[in-house]
């Protein structure tokens, strides 16, 4: 049985009465998707803003409902079988959210409570000591810094034990003290048997960390495949050069800039020498030349260009 | 030390909330009422008497004890609801397996115990003005109680149905608050024109404060039985539309 299944999904947020207006239907924000993720994974949702991952997460915590399919957590339906389908699940949503009423413990005590479990104080200590936490434990959540609150999500997520853990961009804009710890604990829940699914942006950590991967674009699954099956799919080697000149547009549609840097996709030797051949040609300047083994950033550009076949390959 | 069940926890902290802030949630509304008693009570006095013997001071009590019990009991689960809505701390609920029943138990729960601490404090402070009879005890808390409910639930759909804190407010201030003031705390509708009388009888909240009245002088404009009826009734409906809302997850799920 699989841990999550999405069967057929769709969700679509009806017009605006402005957007009737006009004319315009409504926003398919997930249009048709369908995946399993099994036990003991450690699965990646990848895919720009408005690719469809929160509104998908959102279905699977029964925060908003499909248009049209099923999803199941542990064979639950997320909603007819509501209640077994979140004791198995827990979720690090996206948005830095707190009580402000409560101190750190006791919005754990309460948590617990949520869930029907009394007497948690021993699972509550380990996990204030795994996220860092232990000397914040009276402290009102108000007067948390905003990486402490996001710890503090984590805890929240995982006081009843879930199976499943789903970590919602869980490290976006904390700092690398809190992504070392995080990824350690979770890394260990994973190895003690919890399903984790992961939405990032930090491909550098889904590549890491994440043994198959989806990719969304529009609403719908492009890729979906072992990390190291996506690895081999993209150009294995990149081209990494600086220059201060603009790039002619043939070269530019294919390259990853940011900033002075710019990477190419260069299958081999011939390659290379072609596309310096035909910046020097064209009268680019490089700098800091050097050759790299192609990463996860580069097959998710890649996807997201549009160039490729969306891949359908369940393993 | 927490309750051990979904339901019973969320009650424990909806009440913790509000203590937590006791002197706004609690303090404040006592103080508003003994000045409201005071006010009126030094103006009227000696110029009014209810029910041919009953000091104006004695009258007032009752309705007010009443007033702070539905304006408490709407303000807990309405501004507990809306507040999380806005900050999203509701998610915390929301990805719980709490059922439909149980958010309404816990949140109708904290509300009438909020709209009781309340009504205790206001009579407990203002039983030093004058004392009123007890004539039927049991009615006292039969109306406490459905009077908290009844506001308690229109605080949750109002909480459910606002999306900003202006809507709650015109919620509060164009519907509760004249609802309530003008359902006989101040006054006996018995001393109004017929046509008043009969507006007065339209309005739900006379039907709470009446029959809690009678529990303390065994006098009222209507007969208690016909209030609690009505107000049970109202009650029921109520319940049913603030069930079926979270059933739905009106407005909190997608």
């Amino acid at each position: 049985m699989p841990a999550i299944s999405f069967q057929s999904v769709c969700k679509t947020y009806p017009a605006t009465p402005q957007q009737r207006a006009q004319g315009k239907p409504g926003l398919r924000a997930v249009d048709d998707v369908s995946f399993q993720i099994e036990e003991g994974e450690f699965f990646g949702l990848l895919g720009p803003n408005g690719a469809g991952k929160t509104t998908l997460i959102s279905m699977l915590a029964g925060l908003s409902r499909p248009t049209a399919g099923a999803v199941s957590v542990h064979g639950f339906d997320v909603q007819r079988d509501y209640a077994e389908a979140r004791r198995h699940l827990g979720i690090v949503p996206q948005e830095l959210v707190f009580d402000p009423f409560f101190n750190v413990r006791e919005s754990l005590r309460i948590q617990s409570g949520y869930f029907g479990i009394k007497n948690n104080d021993a699972w509550i200590d380990e996990l204030l000591h795994s996220l860092g936490l232990s000397d914040k434990a009276n402290a009102n959540l108000r007067q948390l810094s905003g990486g402490m609150k996001r710890r503090v999500l984590v805890a929240q997520a995982l006081v009843h034990k879930p199976q499943v853990i789903v970590l919602d961009e869980p490290t976006a804009g904390v700092d690398v003290e809190l992504r070392q710890t995080l990824w350690q604990f979770v890394a260990k829940l994973n190895k003690q048997g919890s399903t984790v699914l992961l939405t990032t942006h930090y491909l550098e950590e889904a590549e890491a960390l994440c043994n198959r991967i989806a990719m969304l674009k529009q609403g719908r699954v492009i890729a979906l495949d072992r990390t190291s099956e996506l690895l081999k799919s993209a150009a294995s080697n990149v081209l990494r050069f600086k220059t201060d000149a603009d790039l002619p547009w043939e070269i530019a549609q294919h390259a990853r800039i940011t900033g002075r840097i710019v990477q190419l996709p260069a299958q081999n030797a011939h390659e290379v020498e072609q596309l310096l051949g035909a910046l020097r040609q064209a009268g680019v300047a490089v700098e800091d030349v050097e050759m790299r083994k192609a990463d996860l950033e580069d097959v998710f550009i890649d996807l997201m260009a549009g160039e490729q076949t969306p891949l359908e390959v369940a393993r | 030390m927490i309750a051990t069940t979904g339901w019973r926890t969320l009650l424990y902290k909806e009440t913790l909330r509000f203590w937590k802030v006791g002197f706004q949630t609690v303090g404040a509304p006592i103080l508003t009422a003994v000045l409201y008693l005071m006010v009126f009570g030094h103006v009227l006095e000696d110029h009014v008497k209810v029910y041919g013997t009953v000091s104006y001071t004695a009258f007032l009590i009752p309705g007010l004890v009443m007033m702070s019990v539905l304006q408490n009991a709407f303000a807990n689960s309405s501004s507990s609801i809306i507040q999380s809505k806005i900050m999203g701390s509701l998610v915390f609920v929301l990805l719980t397996p709490l059922s439909h029943w149980g958010w309404f138990l816990a949140y109708v729960g904290s509300s009438i115990i909020r709209g009781l601490a309340v009504g205790l404090g206001v009579f407990v402070v203002t039983i030093f003005f004058a004392m009123p009879d007890f004539a039927a005890p049991l009615w006292i808390f039969a109306f406490a109680f459905l009077g908290a409910a009844m506001l308690g639930t229109l605080g949750l759909i109002a909480g459910l149905w606002a999306e900003k804190f202006d809507q709650m407010a015109m919620f509060q201030n164009f519907l509760i608050m004249p609802m309530t003031f003008l359902s006989g705390v101040f006054y006996s509708i018995g001393s109004l024109p017929p046509f008043w009388q009969g507006v007065s009888h339209l309005n739900p909240f006379f039907y709470m404060i009446d029959g809690f009245r009678y529990g303390f002088f065994g006098i009222s404009d209507t007969s208690p039985w016909l209030s609690f009826g009505i107000v049970g009734g109202a009650w029921l409906v109520v319940s049913a539309v603030a069930v079926h809302l979270l059933r739905i997850g009106y407005k909190i799920r997608g």
